[in-house]
């Protein structure tokens, strides 16, 4: 096993390139570490430890939009009045990764990277339309989180280029609802995952866990921007068929997380807006 | 700075239970292993090497996380405090309460424990069981791992 350790955010990302993208960047390793001693094919390659770059941790409020880097940890963003106050889906969705002692560790960059479809920071993440900026020698570039993931564990990030940090616009928001339906309260991989935000650029409906990657619900939204009558869950079916396509897996079946999604969705809506009956 | 690339070694200097400590370990030792075959501190437990158990919690610059997920090179120049370091009388709530029985979770839970009662605004922003939920235990049972904290934030809280 080699490792890098670089010094800099430069020498990282020249390193990264030097490696012609083979080292992997290892950040909380809350994903990478998990059965080390078994995953004897993980010991044969290159990691470039970026979690102790201070240039990739920081959390800045600007005149339009939060900014936070890679390498910023869940319990940083959750002990954050600031994140708190502005962006409370952030936190939520922080405080229901893992236990604590994977917030201290586990990174936004990695719950991106991953591009695992149950990812929760990922899902508050979309609601608030966020964008990821990439770096690499060659320089930076922003992609809007909604269009970054292209498949089951798979972005657009080129294996030369880093998570640098993600972007959320600042907006005011008049609705925000995170709920994650797992098989224990905490701790607990989702089974189905949802994400709620209206402000003055619209609906945001963001589903994990029932398609290969986190998903926008286009269509969901679409109802909610006309004000479509909406009498009971079921009547969401329709829309959410065409937004996601869950599975049955070993945490659940299709028809469950289908089901759970819409009523979730449903409930969520049902107090504040008065056009749904 | 490149390391370990023939010989699979790395140099790693960081503070342990108060102490500077300079070891050489391969470069695929987590510190969990570090901590239990090079240094022989055996407090720490390994339960279930994927993060989910906690038996094998440590303090990390003052926060607790599981040293079966971090690489011992990922510590140099940082601070790690284990078990070994916990003084017996800080346990008299926790022996009182039978909050432990066979013993496998208890130095992670202690740790988590310990972390929490010197930090008892987290309670203003967490419940003691969320707090709680990276230690697992098969056999006390939960009540008595969070009276026994209970009963020592309120002896805490008066003095
Ligand atoms: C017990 C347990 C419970 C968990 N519970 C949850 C949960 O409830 N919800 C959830 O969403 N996740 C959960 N996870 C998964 C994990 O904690 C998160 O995905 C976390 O965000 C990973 O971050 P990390 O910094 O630890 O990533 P790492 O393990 O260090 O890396 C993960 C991946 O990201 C890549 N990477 C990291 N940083 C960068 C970067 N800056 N640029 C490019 N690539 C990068 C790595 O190469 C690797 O492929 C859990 C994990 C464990 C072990
Ligand atoms: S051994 Fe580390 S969490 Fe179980
Ligand atoms: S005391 Fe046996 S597992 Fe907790």
């Amino acid at each position: 096993m080699q490792v890098l350790l670089p010094q800099t955010l430069d020498e990282a990302c020249t390193m990264l390139a030097e490696s012609q993208g083979r080292a992997v960047p290892i950040a909380g390793g809350t994903d990478l570490i998990v059965h080390w001693p078994c995953n004897i094919e993980a010991h044969q390659k290159a990691y470039l430890d970026i979690s102790t770059l201070d240039e990739l941790k920081f959390i800045t409020l600007s005149g339009d939009s939060l900014i936070v880097g890679a390498m910023t940890t869940f319990w940083e963003t959750i002990t954050s009045k600031q994140v708190e106050s502005e962006f409370p889906l952030l936190v939520q969705s922080a405080k229901e990764i893992g236990s604590v002692q994977i917030q201290t560790r586990g990174t936004w960059a990695g719950n991106i990277a991953n591009a695992s479809p149950a990812a929760d920071g990922v899902l508050a993440l979309m609601a608030y339309d966020a964008s990821v900026t990439l770096i690499s020698t060659h320089g930076t570039r922003e992609i809007p989180l909604h269009e970054y993931f292209l498949d089951y564990k798979c972005s657009q990030r080129q294996p030369d280029e880093l998570i640098h940090s993600f972007c959320i616009p600042r907006r005011s928001f008049t609705f925000d609802y995170f709920e994650k339906v797992g098989s224990r309260q905490a701790q607990t991989i989702t089974k189905v995952g949802v994400a709620i935000t209206n402000s003055s650029s619209g609906w945001r409906v963001v589903a994990n866990s029932v398609a290969p990657m986190v998903r926008r619900c286009y269509q969901v939204e679409q109802l909610l921007e006309k004000k479509a009558r909406i009498q009971q869950p079921d009547d969401l079916l329709a829309a959410l068929d065409q937004d996601v396509s869950p599975i049955d897996d070993i945490r659940s079946t299709a028809a469950y997380r289908r089901c759970v999604l819409s009523r979730l969705i449903y409930y969520a809506l049902r107090e504040h807006c008065p056009w749904y009956s | 700075m490149t390391i370990a690339p023939e010989n699979n070694m790395v140099d790693v200097s960081f503070t342990l239970n108060g102490k500077l400590v300079d070891v050489s370990v391969s470069a695929t030792d987590r510190l969990l292993d570090t901590l239990r075959y090079d240094l022989r501190l055996a407090g720490t437990k390994e339960g279930c090497g994927e993060g989910e158990c906690g038996a094998c919690t440590v303090l990390l610059d003052g926060l607790p996380v599981n040293a079966c997920l971090i690489f011992t090179f990922q510590v140099r120049n940082r601070e790690v405090q284990t078990i070994e370091s916990i003084d017996a009388h800080e346990l008299e709530e926790f022996h009182s309460e039978g909050a432990t029985q066979c013993g496998a979770c208890s130095p992670g839970v202690v740790m988590t424990a310990l972390w929490i009662r010197n930090h008892p605004s987290l309670l203003q922003t967490h419940q003691l069981s969320r707090l709680m939920a990276g230690n697992l235990c098969r056999c006390t049972g939960y009540d008595a791992i969070v009276k026994s904290l209970e009963a020592s934030l309120s002896i805490q809280e008066r003095n």
